[in-house]
């Protein structure tokens, strides 16, 4: 299923709902599932080969005991029977390693397939545009990675091997039966109708349940990651209590559906039960008429019985993996969902390479929407020329982060070309684009992890006197170095354990650490003190001479100085020109100006 | 009880079997070997409506207790410190409330249930066994003993390899979703492939714990029917010695020999069900954690052993910082160094000083979001701690210098605060915080649903609705922390017009590195490296010529310096 640009559904659950109801192909999923196995097909026989092992050695031994009454007790030979009984022991011990390395074996198989899956999962979800994050919480996609992997787990490691396991012991014993008498067999076996029959029924209640269950895991999964991560809002508008309540809902609603499964097996259980008994019943009715006239031996009958119970257990263990396979096939449903949604934005066929960019950018009557028809930025052309220092100014809401979002191919626009170097940016690579662009997000995010790894995101290119320098650069670096670790100290969760401030200086320096052709500021210093910006200013000026640079602020006294102002209202570029011209326009920047300057000039 | 029942029906199935197969070596009619199977049905019936209700019981209530459990570990991870959340990753909790707890329902349901159903099945079986021929009895179980060792000793060895496994797979969530939720900066610094190496590194050491634990794990199921098989085959050297020395009949020996088969079961089970206790050993180990971690912030000691003790006044919105020290952990350095302050009930206070001087620290201590250990904090005259955790949060409208909005509707995140929905206040909020034109241009207005953490807004949208939340909030205190960071010059003083309405009497706390944010507040606070620098209306402190004239001259703009000189 292909991401449709288009349509955007801003309702998760409408998302997922809809994956609930959607149609089962068993067939379909096992085949690309057991795709998984390939590598290590090897390994799948060695497994199966053993599990035959294993079925011999188990059904062997009754026949064995069934000699040493016969040929050595009933003899009274001693010898014979001593004989028989090491033969015994070794099959017995000969089975338990056999069983041992089947079991680590399939282990192993299902501990390798799922890391395959689980790499192919996260480097998949890694290319996937911003616009499928926009509409995909966290949480649910934490899920895909962990809870429902898992679950494939399980039936990788004792899922498929077992079941051929069962399937071998059940042609076993259907072998034995036939050959001992197969009126009694068919007789016995006429239960088998009915017995497919509760199967099929229960199949069918039972998948539909654990959808229910793997959907609500899900939704209750985004809860808490949504609650935890803003565990701030809710202790300071002290809503513990509600959220709580909230939570039990749809803790109960995972709680009821899980109920709904245990229902059917409840039921099923039993029914399996009954049938096997009054197959037995039959056996002891039929066959003890048989033997009472002669037809059929004792002995026989004995191991009737026998058999019958053998082969009830492994149906019942085949329904048990039913589970196992059940709930594997929701959970590889929704892998698969997601595995088939196609990047929105993709890398050209034939990427150009430039080698390193220039840093000349321009926008050609771009119309842009997140949410089908609305466009947020109509009709855009502006050009920067290499070296130049820009600034957008304009209300909250205007479009200016959305044009750095189209700049940096995070969204592809509807209409119109944007060009870097001449080139449209969709002739390259995106990693090309945005190894030559250094962009502050307004949004500040650093990782749990230590001060220089959030500088440098572990790019080995980065060495520790880079990293240093651009703290330097823009003054942080004494704050870090006062820290108990230094550069190593972690700031915990993204970065609670720092001020804001310090937080978006660390991510500027992120930035200048990469030592971009462009550099993007969006509100990047919004929340640092008026000494920490004015450092910033020199800095962004000694290091980006010649370079292109792009600056977003409210703070008219940031971007004063820049080689062009381009002023935004509501998705449209109002007017553009230095300082001085904008204000002989009269227009918003003068307006905006008056703003400011009327406030200091009362003070 | 019900179990027991069920037990006992299905193991007289076997019984029956066996009286009818005697029938049938003595050569009785037909019409009795027809009450016989019946009879077997007739069991099977019953042992299968038995085994209905102990599912239907024991199944379920696992399912009720998950629940409860799962409401409880949330109950208590809402109410934990806020330092708290600063050592335990998201991840790592939600790790706990969905696998832990799993673990720890499916011993309490199909281990419980599995467990009485063994013991009753071995009991059964075993007195079975002993009143038909007591001595083979004594000899098959022989192996018991030894095994027994062997099964507590893997136990106890899938019990600490499991406590691995489930604390990798911690960090394998962890890890997931701090990615995820940066995946914008990943992106942006081309770090896919990086981080797709490091998530393979977690990948890989996860697998490699799981091996380990299937390398004793996959011990369990041979052991178990290694048992068995040991014991048929002792008592067939056992019994054939006896029939050799006539001491035993044929049809003895194959009797107990298909008794000893009821015992086959049971015992494997066992394997089972160790594994599945141990499992929830260690998970319960990591929920008793959380269980035993008591916050160290909450409703004062007096009140919660006697309510009338409880303070049951309404805040008016004084407060006084008292010499308070403030560090965040002991062995850090201290943020705030002997801060005396006083705002008066209905006072504007504007908080101004360099990044990381404190100013968030101080106005979250107003909130109890971290406790003082040195000095003291007063709300009208009484320590906050002597508040109910819920009166004072909910008299305090907060907006946090980051914003966090839930990915719900735009009314509900705005009305969020309010107890009792008011469509007409959510609106009125809107207009003060400016964010009501935005709204209106949406398609969806209102009810638009916002993505995690607001991700469909611009950053001075969020903002802005983050300002509407708390007014909505109709608090005694309020807390804007750089509450207009991204929001332009127009709008801001747009949204301070219309505050200025809704703060008449409130006691208003502003934070900004902008001067003209704060340069009609009553009174103005200069932080510096966490002491109070400067104090005084904004002309005094222009006088003062200290730190704020300095940030003042810095913010003009170059013509009205022009202007000046
Ligand atoms: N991911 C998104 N999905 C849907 N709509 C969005 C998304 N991001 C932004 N918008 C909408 O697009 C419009 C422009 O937003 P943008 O972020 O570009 O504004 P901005 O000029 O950067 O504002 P600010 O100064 O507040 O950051 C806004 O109305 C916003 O609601
Ligand atoms: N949870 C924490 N654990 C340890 N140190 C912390 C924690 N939170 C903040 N700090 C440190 O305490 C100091 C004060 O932080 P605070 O957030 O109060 O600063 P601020 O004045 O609000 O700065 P800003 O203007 O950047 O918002 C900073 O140096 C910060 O690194
Ligand atoms: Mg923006
Ligand atoms: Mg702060």
């Amino acid at each position: 299923m292909a991401e449709d640009p288009d349509i955007i559904t801003a309702d998760p659950d409408e998302n997922e709902q809809e994956e609930v109801l959607g149609k089962a192909y068993d067939a379909r999923l096992m085949k690309r599932l057991i795709k998984y196995l390939r590598p290590y097909f090897k390994w799948v026989i060695i497994a199966i080969v053993l599990t035959v092992g294993v079925a011999m050695m188990s059904t062997i031994r009754p026949y064995l005991t069934k000699i040493a009454i016969d040929d050595y007790i009933v003899n009274k030979d001693s010898a014979g029977l001593n004989k028989i009984i090491l033969i015994l022991l070794s099959t017995l011990i000969l089975q338990g390693l056999l069983q041992y390395t089947m079991t680590y074996l399939t282990q192993w198989i299902g501990q390798k397939t799922i890391f395959d899956l689980r790499m192919e999962l996260f480097a998949h979800i890694q290319k996937l545009s911003m616009r499928f994050f926009d509409r995909n919480p966290v949480g649910r996609l934490v899920t895909r990675l962990t809870n429902d992997i898992e679950v494939l787990n399980e039936m990788f490691s004792s899922g498929i091997v077992m079941v051929f396991a069962d399937i071998f012991i059940i042609g076993g014993i259907l072998f034995f039966m036939f050959s001992l008498s197969w009126q009694l067999t068919l007789i016995a076996l006429s239960v088998v109708i009915p017995l497919i029959y509760a199967t099929v029924i229960f199949r069918r209640k039972v998948r539909s349940a654990f959808r229910d269950v793997r959907f609500y895991l899900a939704k209750m999964n985004s809860f808490l990651q949504e609650h935890i991560s803003g565990i701030l809002v809710v202790k300071i508008f002290s809503k513990e209590k509600r959220t709580l309540e909230e939570f039990k809902k749809i803790n109960y609603d995972h709680t009821k559906a899980n109920k709904r499964s245990v229902l059917y097996y409840s039921v099923f259980f039993p029914v399996v039960e009954l049938i096997g008994a009054v197959s037995g019943a039959l056996i002891i009715w039929y066959g003890g008429g048989e033997v009472v006239q002669g037809v059929l031996t004792i002995g026989i009958l004995i191991s009737f019985i026998q058999y019958s119970e053998m082969f009830f257990r492994p149906i019942r263990d085949l329904s048990e993996k039913y589970n196992i396979m059940q709930t594997a096939m929701a959970s590889s449903e929704r892998i698969f969902r997601l595995l088939d949604r196609k990047a929105a934005i993709n890398d050209p066929e034939k990427p150009l390479n430039p080698g390193s960019l220039d840093g000349v950018i321009e926008f050609k009557n771009v119309w842009f929407a997140y949410i089908k028809q609305d466009y947020v930025l109509k009709d855009i052309s502006f050009k920067i020329n290499k070296g130049e220092k820009i600034a957008f100014v304009g209300a909250t809401g205007a479009g200016k982060s959305s044009i750095m979002n189209l700049l940096c191919r995070f969204y592809d626009a509807q209409k119109g070309e944007i060009t870097v170097d001449g080139i449209n940016i969709k002739d390259l690579k995106q990693s090309e684009l945005r190894k030559n662009i250094g962009l502050v997000v307004q949004d500040i995010f650093l990782f749990s992890d230590s001060i220089a790894n959030n500088i440098s995101l572990n790019n080995n290119e980065i060495d520790e006197s880079k990293i240093i320098d651009a703290a330097k650069a823009i003054g942080i670096n004494s704050f870090i170095s006062r820290l108990p670790l230094g550069y190593g100290q972690n700031v915990k969760e993204r970065g609670v354990t720092l001020s804001q401030g310090e937080r978006q200086l660390i991510t500027f320096a992120r930035a200048l650490a990469y030592d971009p052709k462009i550099l993007i500021l969006d509100e990047a210093t919004s929340s640092v003190d008026t000494h920490s910006e004015i450092l910033i200013q020199n800095a962004i000026d000694r290091l980006m001479e010649g370079r292109t640079s792009i600056i977003i602020a409210h703070r008219l006294s940031t971007i004063q100085k820049c080689d062009k102002i381009i002023v935004m209202h509501k998705g449209e570029i109002r007017e553009s020109g230095t300082h001085q011209e904008l204000l002989e326009i009269g227009g918003i920047y003068s307006k905006l100006y008056q703003l400011q300057y009327k406030d200091s000039l009362t003070a | 009880m019900v179990i027991t029942l069920s037990a006992v029906f299905t193991n007289l199935i076997p019984f029956v079997i066996s009286r009818a197969i005697d029938q049938i070596k003595n050569n009785t009619g037909d019409f009795s070997l027809l009450n016989y199977a019946l009879l077997t049905v007739g069991f099977a019936l019953i042992s299968g409506i038995f085994l209905y209700l102990t599912r239907q019981m024991i199944i379920v209530v696992s399912r009720e207790i998950e629940n409860d459990i799962r409401n409880d570990f949330l109950e208590h991870i809402l109410v934990q410190d806020q330092q708290y959340f600063h050592f335990h990753p998201t991840g790592d909790i939600m790790a706990l409330a969905t696998n832990d707890i799993s673990a720890v329902r499916n011993f309490l349901g199909p281990g419980i249930m599995y467990t009485a159903e063994t013991l009753i099945n071995f009991t059964m079986a075993i007195s079975l066994m002993l009143s038909f021929n007591a001595e083979l009895t004594l000899i098959a179980v022989v192996p018991i003993p030894l095994i027994s060792y062997v099964v507590y000793r893997i136990g106890k060895s899938i019990n600490y390899k499991f406590e691995l496994v489930q604390e990798e797979f911690s960090a394998l969530t962890t890890k997931a979703q701090e990615n995820l939720s940066g995946i914008k900066v990943v992106k942006a610094y081309v770090r896919e492939n990086s981080e797709t190496e490091s998530f393979r590194k977690i990948s890989e050491s996860y697998k490699k714990k799981n091996l380990e634990l299937a390398k004793v794990q996959s011990f369990s199921y041979p052991i178990m029917f290694l048992l068995t098989g040991f014991s048929v085959i002792i008592v067939l050297y056992a019994g054939g010695n006896k029939i050799i020395s006539n001491e035993l009949t044929i049809g003895q020996l194959t009797a107990f020999i298909i008794y000893l088969g009821l015992l086959t079961w049971p015992i494997i089970s066992l394997g089972w069900i160790i594994n599945l206790t141990q499992r929830a050993e260690a998970s319960m180990k990591r929920l008793c954690e959380v269980f035993d971690s008591k916050p160290s912030i909450g409703d004062p000691e007096a009140c919660r052993k006697n309510p009338c003790e409880c303070i049951d006044k309404k805040i008016s919105g004084n407060i006084e910082f008292r010499n308070v020290n403030f560090r965040y952990l002991n062995n850090y350095p201290y943020v705030l160094r002997n801060i005396n302050l006083k705002i008066n009930a209905g006072e504007t206070i504007g908080i101004i000083g360099h990044t990381g001087s404190g100013k968030t620290t101080l106005v979250n201590l107003i909130s109890r979001l971290f406790d003082i250990k040195e000095g003291v904090l007063l709300i009208d005259d009484i320590p906050v701690k002597q508040y109910l955790l819920d009166d004072l949060r909910s008299s305090i409208g907060y907006v946090p210098q980051e914003t966090f909005l839930f990915s719900d509707t735009i009314e509900n995140n705005i009305a969020y605060s309010e107890k009792n929905f008011d469509k007409d206040k959510v609106i009125y909020a809107a207009k003060i915080s400016q964010i009501y034109k935005d709204v209106d241009s949406f398609p969806k207005r209102f009810d638009t649903i916002l993505g995690e953490r607001g991700i469909n807004l611009s950053g001075g949208q969020k903002q802005r609705t983050s300002i509407a939340r708390a007014v909505t909030a109709d608090p005694e205190i309020l807390i804007l922390d750089d509450a207009f960071s991204a929001v332009d010059t127009y709008t801001e003083e747009e949204i301070l017009k219309g505050l200025k309405e809704v703060l008449k009497g409130r006691t208003t706390i502003l934070i900004s590195h902008r001067i003209s944010t704060l340069k009609n507040s009553d009174r103005i606070i200069v932080l510096k490296e966490g002491s109070i620098a400067e104090e005084g209306t904004h002309d005094d402190l222009i006088l003062k010529n200290g730190i704020y004239a300095d940030i003042y001259l810095k913010q003009l703009l170059e013509d009205e310096l022009k202007e000046i000189d």
